[in-house]
């Protein structure tokens, strides 16, 4: 492959007004610093002018010296893998961060001495962190990473823009940072999953308006006719997601010097328009990008295509038609106006179909090559995630109809649900998607070890099973205690005997998550030694080598 | 028909549109209408905007993440009406602003705390919960006591709520920082005026420590105010039926 050190002018143009974009930006936030009214807010706005002068000396450096200032030939096709390499490599550390979070967490429910009586290490300030941490620090940089590695491939052409794609990832760290010592230092809206005080959420829109725009760019270069199965969900979950924030996020914030805001929809319709929002970060987030992943890595690594064309289609728009919907069933027998409710309650049962056409033409693509599971661990841990999709998206239908979930509600039934799609369908097929990844991008023909993949999968689901079993059974039993009458009609059990029976299951559910965070600790450890370009010496004789060759 | 699909894989902007279209009927069809249908939020009386003290202890409640742990939704279950009392009118929420129903019951549901504990037991359940329930798993709070509410820019908290919609008079909103002090002591000057802007609010020592607002006083003031705005002795539901 060849560089040139002379791009174009209109190229030169655009990164010329980014770095007077960084240059405003950075002297903005210092004096936004020092006008500021909170101590959390100033503390950010350095935050901000930090990274913005640490990206004006990267970018600044090369466009004066010319140093490392390349792109290459235009007539020559090089994909932009280093930003996969670092998405994967954030996607790593996120994750055991996010993971050990909600183990601390875990254990305080089990625990509350371990609250400590600080603030910035109660329960109500951590628990954010670890969701934040889990879907948009863990999955998002997964899906960013995997995202810009498929949509190059399957556009067979570069990813759009020099400096965009490492905007769009260092700006999504940012976010991250700010987001997360938010919550530590007590800067949170309350709705959960969007927690981001608005300036924050202001900087998430600029970062993801761009990527966007270099996920579109890529598609507008691409040299196939047809846009492949995987980017139609990935463009629906970034387009969906920017409906969503937007519209979640309208607030009044109190001061542009501080970071307090008040959220300009009140009671009932902000409860509805959070848990639309809420529901569709998991429909859209969590599914529909993740689904991506599926389309992509599973036919890839079975080395067979994908089951079926029509059933890709049918399933992709009603999926992401009926999601929408689904929102009010986190607000059944609330203040929430029952037309609302029963709507609610009938698109989530509708929603079973069209999630199970995602499952079966992830399984089926399995189709003759189902001897595969025995072989390679890779292949069972993704199918296995495509078994947690399918039981979780019926599980949720079935906790959507009101009757269930007027046992269901408030209780740990909906924690182990989450779980079940969280640790079983998301986790599973991101680590898939990583273990893929490292030796493609890497260049390496094996990973660094099989065995540990093995280890990996057969310690985090028996850490699943632990996690969602005890919650089921804690769930239950709960919402069996509150509803509880004894022979004279009084209810039979105060609100803290309830609390008393579940702390065996906390126990329970913490051992689970210790062993999803060993699981990925050894990902971590595998990856880092495949990505070195070892081979663990035991086992070089059996080693799979890589079922796709990186270039293709 | 599924040829036609080609049109939208081969356009990406075809393709791009197609989607916002597809995900935006659902939210416009189930959420708008809860904007003007008149029947969504009741008619009742007693519903008023928090006072200066009880949206500040409002905003300790969610900078701690309460909503976490505490639902503040009666759902209209017999057990529920049972247990917690008359289940949550949507009117009671309208000018909570964001709404603070949750999501999870680690912990009970306050919608109707109010009243029902004395001021020290929760200056002493905040400060240390297993002191007074020795099962409960909840974390300490005891620096809350100890830190001065924040009310140099309560002004502008108000004055921000009112331009969401909350009905703030102009008395209110420039009075806010005297009436913030005025009801946490009922000899002040300010009581008077306090008491003319919010009737029923309740005016008292509410941590038990006369030498300082704290951010306990604030707390404890919007927990003794939770579900109590209604009179549901005079609450007829199918006046509401409209």
């Amino acid at each position: 492959m060849s560089f040139t050190e002379q791009p174009s002018y209109a190229a030169r143009a655009v990164d010329y007004l980014f770095v007077g974009f960084l240059f405003v930006a950075a002297l903005g936030s210092l004096y936004w610093a020092s006008q500021a009214v909170d101590a959390v807010l100033g503390f950010h706005a350095i935050v901000f002018a930090i990274a913005f002068y640490l990206a004006l000396f990267v970018v600044g450096k090369q466009l004066v010296t010319g140093k490392g200032y390349r792109r290459p030939q235009s007539d020559e096709l090089v994909y932009n893998d280093e930003i996969v390499k670092a998405g994967t490599i954030a996607s790593t550390f996120w994750a055991i961060v996010g993971l050990l979070v909600g183990l601390i967490i875990a254990l305080q429910l089990a625990f509350p001495v371990l609250n400590f009586d600080v603030a910035w290490l109660s329960f109500g300030r951590l628990r954010p962190v670890h969701t934040s941490g889990v879907i948009f620090a863990f999955g998002g940089n997964v899906l960013l990473a995997t995202s810009f590695y498929v949509v190059q491939r399957t556009s067979k052409a570069r990813l759009a823009g020099h400096y965009a794609p490492w905007f769009v990832f260092w700006g999504f760290q940012l976010f991250l940072v700010v987001a997360a010592s938010g919550y530590v230092l007590g800067v949170t809206q309350s709705k959960e999953y969007a927690e981001p005080e608005w300036y924050a959420d202001l900087w998430l829109t600029v970062v993801w308006v761009v990527y966007l725009l270099v996920f579109l760019g890529t598609l507008w270069k691409r040299k196939e006719p047809h846009i492949y199965v995987a980017n139609w969900f990935f463009l629906s979950f970034i387009v969906t997601v920017a409906m969503l924030h937007i519209v979640n996020n309208l607030t009044m914030p109190v001061s542009l010097m501080g970071g307090k805001s008040y959220i300009l929809f009140a009671g009932v319709q902000d409860a509805l328009t959070q848990w639309w929002y809420a529901h569709n970060a998991v429909g859209f987030f969590l599914t529909a990008g993740f689904l991506g992943i599926m389309y992509y890595f599973v036919p890839k690594r079975a080395e067979r295509p994908v089951y079926s064309y029509r059933l890709s289609i049918v399933h992709f728009w009603s999926l992401i038609f009926i999601y929408i919907w689904a929102g009010p069933h986190h607000l059944h027998y609330t203040a929430l106006p029952d037309w609302a409710q029963t709507l609610g309650m009938t698109f989530s049962v509708m929603l079973w179909m069209p999630s199970w056409g995602g499952m079966i033409n992830g399984l089926m693509t399995l189709s003759g090559a189902w001897d595969k599971l025995r072989t390679d661990p890779v292949i069972r841990m993704m199918v296995v995630s495509v078994a947690f999709y399918g039981m979780s998206t019926f599980e949720g239908p079935v906790m959507s109809i009101k009757a269930v979930n007027s046992l269901s509600h408030y209780t740990d039934w909906t924690v182990g649900h989450t779980h079940s799609g969280a640790l079983g369908w998301v986790g599973y097929i991101s680590f898939g998607a990583l273990y893929c990844l490292v030796p493609w991008l890497w260049k390496r023909k094996t990973l660094y070890s099989l065995q540990l993949v093995n280890a990996h999968f057969w310690i985090s689901t028996i850490g699943i099973v632990l996690y969602i079993t005890s919650m089921w059974v804690s769930g239950m039993m709960q919402g069996l205690m509150w509803r509880a009458y004894d022979s004279l009609g009084f209810l039979e059990y105060s609100f803290v005997e309830t609390v008393e029976a579940m702390h065996p299951f906390y126990i329970i559910r913490a051992l689970g998550g210790a062993l999803y965070l060993v699981g990925t600790i050894i990902m971590a450890y595998n990856l880092w030694q495949t990505a070195q370009g070892n081979v663990r010496q035991k086992e070089a004789a059996t080693l799979l080598g890589n079922t796709a060759p990186a270039a293709a | 028909m599924l040829e036609k699909h080609a049109v939208f894989e081969k356009n990406s902007i075809l393709l791009t549109i197609g989607i916002l279209v597809v995900v935006a009927i659902g939210g416009i069809i189930e959420i708008a209408p809860t904007f003007y249908l008149e029947s969504t939020i009741e008619r009742v009386e007693g519903v008023r905007p928090h006072t200066p003290l009880e949206l500040a202890g409002r905003n300790v409640y969610i900078r701690e993440g309460c909503y976490v742990c505490h639902s503040q939704m009666v759902r209209s279950l017999r057990d529920e009406v049972e247990r917690y009392g008359h289940y949550s009118l949507a009117a009671e929420s309208m000018y909570d602003h964001p709404f603070q129903w949750g999501s999870k019951r680690t912990g009970p549901d306050l919608a109707r705390v109010g009243g029902k504990y004395s001021d020290e037991w929760h200056r002493q359940h905040m400060i240390d919960p297993r002191s007074l329930v020795p099962e409960s798993i909840m974390p300490g709070y005891p620096f809350l006591a100890t830190t001065p509410v924040r009310k140099f820019d309560i002004k502008a908290h108000l004055s921000a709520n009112r331009s969401v919609g909350v009905p703030y008079t102009d008395a209110m909103v420039d009075n806010a920082l005297a009436d913030l002090e005025s009801q946490v002591d009922e000899w002040s000057d300010g009581y008077d005026d306090f008491v003319a802007r919010y009737p029923d609010a309740r005016v008292r020592d509410f941590d038990g420590n006369p030498d300082m607002i704290s951010e306990l006083d604030a707390l404890i003031a919007y927990l003794q105010v939770l579900g109590t705005m209604v009179d549901f002795s005079e609450y007829n539901p199918e006046e509401n039926l409209r």
